[in-house]
């Protein structure tokens, strides 16, 4: 049995952070995180609530468009991406990327090219779409920069 | 009314395949629920409740609750589902032990199960976390581990050859448990020559997708030991959940694990678990857990567990064995995985693990994990509380 070339859209409330957040990045190319008052923790991305400390966050923190990586692995099998129905385009690099400024790390694309650079602690920036729609994929992806 | 003490009485599971298309979804759980009921020489009539879990999404229906009815022996029974993702099965199993010490139920069925077969299990899995954040780069279970994998090799230098030492450990447990699905002996060189699917996780590294199911009866202490002459008596647990995003979290080691199994230990009065543990059935779902887990878990410091895991110590003639039962990598019917670590380690207990059986336990240990790095950790015990 299969579901055929059915479709099933669905709404998704990113909130005020997310949005500010994502035309922040369409509008300057500027990566904004969200400081917690009680612990100090910088988020990127930026939410409502730090859970540890369950308190709203309101103070807003300008981060780099640099930062290394924090982690990373290197997709090699062939998966459905749900959000499309198709297939991932492998090999990917997957990285965790602890921007300057930031206290958690922001997930995104890691070129691979040359994959001997691609390493825990390595250097990498943002690299940004010519045209930007306010979407995660504004952000082409991160490249190794030493 | 008030706390009870109370003890799992009787498992069963059902025999775990790739693809059992012998049954569907009730006829599987059935399978699991006959077994168990067998084993305590129960029948339908003695159980007061039945909880359920899967991962609800992954076969595309819903409510497991109402549409398994037949097989899990719910008929005009009160029924709860429950799902929490990996750790479905030991939320479910925990849940038997709170409703039977609150005194509510004296026996409650508690079942686990999935057909993997049914679903695009990465998919499905990325499904359950942030759309905007998570999803762009995630790939399932694998891409998630993989991520914790690199974080844990480079900070305490382990290597592959380190985590497929575990992979090696668990399929040889394997092969002693005829209800087990990977039961062909691998090698190190087996493991290490797998292809790579990400980074460092090969393809032997990890768990396979399975169908299957699990149940277990727990019982209060008014009627635990009329039903089993050795059951598995609830000591301590706990269970914690980290973070809100995938890049929220400390990967150098597993935090929820630490502070869970601190603080059943102490609830237990365990001080020294290597030593006063004697088996342990832990959701290790792929070969570097069986590392960086070890070590949140307690029993040895951090970067200690490739020496552990390579000198023996956990293997079945080791001090501590862990895994008699082959555990995760050998067999993964997601929902059903963390309650046949507690059915496994409470079969430990009640000293019916046949050729998987450790000599002798009487305290054993059943973690469960969920995809946000999540952990929770029971501890069973032949002595009654």
């Amino acid at each position: 049995m299969h579901s055929g070339e059915g479709e099933q859209p669905f709404h998704y409330a990113i909130g005020r952070y997310g949005s500010k957040f994502l035309s922040e990045i369409r509008d300057n190319k500027q990566f904004y995180g969200i400081k917690c008052p009680k612990c100090g923790k910088v988020y990127v991305p930026p939410r409502e609530v730090c859970g540890p400390c369950f308190t709203k966050m309101t103070e807003w923190v300008k981060v780099a468009d640099e930062g290394k990586l924090y982690s990373y692995t290197i997709l090699r099998f062939a998966f459905l991406d749900p959000e499309t129905g198709k297939q991932k385009p492998v090999p990917y690099g997957y990285a965790f990327i602890t921007l300057d400024g930031a206290d958690t790390a922001f997930q995104h694309f890691v070129e691979i090219t040359d994959e001997s650079k691609v390493k825990v602690g390595a250097r990498v920036k943002a690299i940004f779409e010519d045209k930007r729609y306010g979407k995660i994929t504004d952000i082409k992806h991160f490249v190794i920069i030493d | 009314m008030g706390k009870k003490r109370t003890a799992i009485v009787a498992t069963g599971q059902t025999h775990h395949r790739s693809s059992r298309l012998d049954v569907n979804g009730i006829e599987l759980i059935n399978e699991a629920v006959v077994r168990c009921l067998e084993d305590g020489d129960l029948t339908i009539e003695d159980i007061d409740a039945v909880v359920i879990g899967n991962m609800d999404h992954f076969e595309g229906i819903n409510y497991v609750d109402t549409w398994s009815i037949d097989g899990s022996g719910g008929f005009m029974k009160p029924t709860f589902k429950l799902t929490t993702g990996g750790t479905t099965g030991s939320t479910v199993g925990q849940s038997g032990f709170y409703l039977t010490a609150s005194g509510m139920f004296d026996k409650v069925l508690c079942i686990g199960w999935e057909k993997n077969s049914e679903s695009d299990t990465t998919a499905a899995i990325t499904t359950a976390f942030d759309p905007i954040w998570d999803r762009l780069v995630f790939a399932g279970a694998i891409g998630g581990l993989a991520v914790e994998a690199t974080k844990y090799m480079s900070e305490y230098g382990a290597t592959e050859e380190d985590a497929a030492h575990v992979a090696v450990r668990d399929r040889t447990h394997a092969l002693n448990n005829p209800y087990a699905q990977l039961r062909k002996p691998i090698t190190l060189e087996d493991v290490m020559s797998s292809p790579m699917l990400s980074d460092p996780i090969k393809l032997l590294d990890v768990c396979p997708r399975t169908d299957g199911a699990c149940a277990v009866v727990w019982a209060n202490e008014d009627y635990a030991e009329k039903i089993c002459s050795r059951p598995a008596w609830y000591h301590a647990g706990s269970v914690k959940h980290p973070f809100n995003l995938l890049g929220d979290t400390d990967l150098t080691t597993l935090v929820s694990m630490e502070l869970a199994s601190k603080e059943a230990y102490k609830k237990a009065g365990i001080k020294e678990p290597l030593k006063e543990i004697d088996v342990m059935e832990l959701y290790l779902p792929y070969s570097c857990a069986g590392l960086s887990w070890i070590e949140a878990i307690g029993l040895c410091e951090r970067g200690g567990a490739p020496r552990l895991v390579r000198d023996g110590v956990t293997n079945m003639d080791g001090e501590l064995p862990i895994n008699p039962s082959g555990g995760v990598i050998a067999t993964n019917c997601i929902g059903a995985t963390a309650l046949l670590r507690m059915a496994e380690a409470a079969i430990q207990v009640m000293g019916k693990g046949g050729d998987r059986q450790v000599p002798d336990v009487e305290t054993a240990v059943a973690t469960g994990f969920g995809g946000c790095f999540w952990s929770d950790i029971s501890v069973l015990r032949s002595k009654k509380p």
